[in-house]
């Protein structure tokens, strides 16, 4: 059995970060058959976190943000090749360039773009432009190298912040806009969301939270301003959009696979289902694509746009690829991420949105070194540091344990008087940027999914 | 010379930062930067402080994918 499952033709289609490691962890659990990795962008695998990061300061080029190989692979790389569909009955991949690639096991890693500026003809305009790709940083970093006067973000959340960040470390003028009530108000709610606006506006960032922006200004093909929802305007010579991702599931749509808007959904151990909820054994997911349920919160089928769980997920599915059933793991790891943004060190562990109230466990917002702890029912499901991070373990544990919700004191730095209050996670719909953790299973008491009794 | 560091796990103990203060860098008290292609005079610092990292945050490699025949090519728009 087990010399059956590490033989064979596998295809993994993504190239990027999961994909990556899934490849290097079949081959260090002694799959010998063929491999082959299809990706539809031209490089091999890369790291996206510096690309809104060292990358925009102009300290790193796009092009050296590669990713260290953890062992040979030995695979056919096809890169710059699009996969265009399934067909789960003949078991081949279908290429954009009409090729066809028959597997044994497929892996699905097809992560997420960047979400489109919804107007395609004020997309166009020179100076719009977003950021996911190597190619998009390093262009961006080349329009900030060229001294825009004003560089407009639209969108708040951890890439939106990161890239205001860095146009204030080099001392452009920037301004941030954002429907919600605040930056990073869909990741880690109202607390923290308070406080990061406050960050912003201590950089010297204009931020206007409570407004879209409804057109983008141009002349003669150029982008020259910004028009908002409160009738005011700016003039800007750069306009990033950082309104979330899309997850690329478009090519899946008539594979009969469990594949829509929200990701590919998959089992605790990461095997696709159909689109009946019937659970596949030769098709896996990992990664941002992939939406799968968690123990620690309620079994809520989660999406993650996170570095670490691209790389958690990739090695379980391709355990689960080579092991004979018992021997199959599930996918277990506490979600986790971080960000650095206007000096400061952010890292999360556990699901903040999966919360009704929060408390500040340690430190505080006046220091700007602190840790937020999440609850939801009673129990800690979350955690959240600012240039506290050594910390963060501690609370690992207590999410993993469902340890009670407020957490017992202890700390040598926590508050003298700890207030709870609610969490604030405001309903995704009217933020610009989306939530990097997105819950997509159906919680009553959160209205993600209304019932309408008949009559 | 290729590296990446797990910034999950990273918790700014800055090791590397006293053994590869040319690749290594602290932004504020904690958030790490860091150069993913160093230099290749700097190859022993690097390994250095992928060593003394109390949390073994940082891998060190070859270019992943360099066998698919495909450089970075994102000067080559």
């Amino acid at each position: 059995m087990t010399g059956e499952l590490t033989q064979g033709r596998i295809v993994i289609v993504g190239a990027s970060l999961a994909g990556l490691r899934a490849a290097e962890t079949l081959r260090a659990e002694g799959f010998g058959g063929e491999l082959t990795l299809v990706g539809d962008e031209p490089h091999p695998p890369y790291d996206r976190p510096p690309l809104s990061k060292q990358v925009l300061l102009g300290r790193v080029a796009a092009a050296d943000a590669g990713l260290p190989a953890r062992r040979p692979v030995d695979a056919h790389w096809k890169l710059g090749v699009r996969a265009s569909g399934v067909d789960p009955v003949t078991k081949e991949v279908l290429l954009a360039d009409g090729g066809r690639l028959p597997y044994d096991r497929l892996l699905i890693a097809t992560g997420t773009r960047a979400r489109p500026w919804p107007n395609p003809e004020e997309a166009r305009l020179d100076g719009v432009l977003t950021v996911r790709t190597m190619e998009d940083a390093a262009g961006l970093a080349e329009r900030l190298d060229a001294g825009p006067r004003r560089v407009l973000v639209i969108g708040a959340g951890f890439t939106g912040s990161e890239i205001a960040s860095a146009c204030r470390e080099r001392g452009l003028a920037v301004t941030v806009a954002e429907r919600g009530p605040a930056p990073l108000v869909g990741a880690l709610g109202g607390t923290l969301g308070a406080f990061a606006a406050r960050l912003q506006r201590a950089h010297g960032v204009h931020l206007r939270c409570g407004v879209t922006v409804t057109s983008l200004l141009g002349s003669g093909g150029r982008l020259t301003g910004a028009e908002f929802s409160d009738g005011t305007r700016i003039e800007a010579d750069v306009a990033v959009v950082a309104l979330g991702a899309v997850r690329n599931t478009e090519w899946l749509a008539d594979s009969g696979l469990a594949a829509g808007p929200r990701g590919l959904a998959c089992d605790a151990g990461c095997r696709a289902f159909t689109m009946y909820g019937i659970v596949t054994d030769d098709v896996f997911v990992a990664g941002d694509v992939a939406r799968f349920p968690h123990p620690l919160f309620e079994y809520q089928m989660l999406s993650l746009e996170h570095w670490g769980n691209a790389v958690e997920q990739a090695e379980v599915a391709a355990h689960n690829m080579v092991s004979p059933g018992p021997r199959r793991r599930p996918h277990l790891a506490v979600p986790a991420f971080w960000s650095s943004q206007f000096g400061l060190n952010i890292k999360s562990v556990g699901v903040p949105t999966f919360s009704d109230q929060v408390t500040i466990a340690q430190g505080s917002v006046e220091e700007g070194r602190l840790v937020v702890v999440y609850g939801y029912r009673g129990r800690v499901t979350a955690a959240v540091s600012v240039n506290r991070a050594k910390w963060l373990e501690h609370y690992r544990r207590l999410i993993e344990t469902a340890a009670p919700f407020p957490p017992a004191p202890g700390a040598a730095d926590r508050p003298e008087a700890p207030r709870v209050v609610p969490s604030d996670v405001p309903d995704p719909k009217v933020l610009s940027h989306g939530p990097t953790v997105a819950l997509t299973g159906h919680l009553p008491d959160r209205r993600l999914a209304v019932v309408r009794p008949a009559g | 010379m290729q590296i990446v560091v797990d910034l999950n796990r990273c918790q700014g103990y800055a090791q590397c930062v006293f053994l590869a203060p040319r690749v290594f860098e602290l932004h504020g008290e904690e958030a790490l930067r860091y150069a993913p292609a160093p230099p290749d005079d700097q190859a022993e610092r690097v390994r250095r402080a992928a060593a003394a990292c109390p949390v073994q945050a940082i891998l060190v490699g070859d270019r992943a994918g360099a066998e698919s025949g495909k450089g970075a090519a994102a000067d080559d728009r």
